[in-house]
């Protein structure tokens, strides 16, 4: 479904033109595409590999001052709460990996980083902007999603209650 | 103020020091700003050529219908691409450049790219005011876009 969707190629839409399909966007409760890539240590990355855990997805880019802004808090949640089932991931939208890898890097990130694209993003429901977080349940299922700069407390709260 | 500064990690203030380096200087005057409904409303009847100069996966995801790639302009390799597609085109025409990857205020490209166009000698250049996100403020907003390419 997501990869036919990819492929209808350029649509125009706009100005109530419904003939087109537009973004899928992805809600509380609904499932997140699945995806496997090789993470930035060379080690694979698997979704589904972390099911049963509560799980962060963290799109971001090192260029992105609110992305890099919240790196430490999630770091630092990985450290306190890796041990009861939280897991972050994050999802560079960097157009290299040297440039995700240095800043992940300098930020002593803590968890595994993929490197994001198009067609993932698309699958998101489109990343058109940074940051974007997703929050996902230990039954798979998306908790809440926040679309650009949020206060870390929001994200932790949600966390903590995911946690339980 | 001294004693409270000691206090303060170092490392702290070095990432502070990091964060403002990739944040915008907000230098675009408001005078050279146009905002998503005038800029739909102009594709409709007289488009501008229009440049892209954020990232390329924003990009290839979604963009303003006519819009040419030409970024990321927070790097010199962005700026190359930029001065490339400028260079094409004449110094009078209307051009409007974008990005939206982050709020306005964070955006790492668009000062970037309007000093430099205004360097070139731009007279009816404008730069889109995109307040938070292209996704928020043009696509969720209804106004024409290419997907998926």
């Amino acid at each position: 479904m997501h990869r036919r969707r990819f492929l209808l190629g350029a649509v125009i839409v706009g100005f109530g033109n419904t003939s087109v399909q537009a973004l899928q966007k992805l809600t509380p409760g609904m499932v997140p595409p699945p995806f496997s890539r090789t993470g930035l240590d060379g080690k694979p990355v698997d979704l589904a590999a972390f099911k049963g855990k509560v799980v962060l997805i963290d799109f971001w880019a090192s260029w992105c001052a609110p992305c890099v802004i919240a790196i430490p808090h999630f770091r630092n949640w990985q450290a306190r709460w890796g041990g009861h089932g939280f897991q972050v991931i994050g999802i560079s939208m960097d157009d290299s990996a040297s440039e995700a890898r240095a800043t992940a890097t300098r930020l002593h990130v803590n968890y595994p980083v993929v490197m994001g694209d198009a067609k993932l993003a698309i699958g998101y429901g489109g990343i058109l902007g940074l940051p974007v977080e997703m929050l996902v349940d230990r039954d798979g299922r998306i908790v809440s999603i926040w679309h650009g700069e949020t206060p870390p407390v929001i994200i932790e709260n949600a966390v903590r209650a995911s946690l339980g | 103020m001294r004693s409270s500064l000691l206090l303060i990690p170092p490392l702290l203030l070095i990432g502070a020091a990091a964060e403002s380096a990739i944040a915008a200087t907000d230098i675009i005057p408001a005078s050279a700003l146009i905002q998503p409904a005038q800029l739909a409303s102009e594709l409709k009847a007289a488009p501008p050529t229009i440049l892209q100069v954020g990232f390329s996966k924003l990009y290839q995801q979604a963009h303003i219908p006519g819009a040419i790639y030409a970024g990321p302009t927070n790097s010199e390799t962005g700026l190359t691409a930029l001065k490339a597609e400028a260079e094409k085109l004449s110094r009078d025409a209307a051009v409007v450049i974008y990005c939206g990857c982050c709020p306005w205020n964070r955006c790492p490209n668009m000062d970037a790219a309007y000093t430099t166009l205004k360097a070139m000698g731009f007279s009816r250049l404008k730069a889109l005011y995109i307040s938070d996100n292209f996704g928020q403020d043009w696509v969720d907003k209804g106004y024409p876009v290419v997907m998926g390419q």
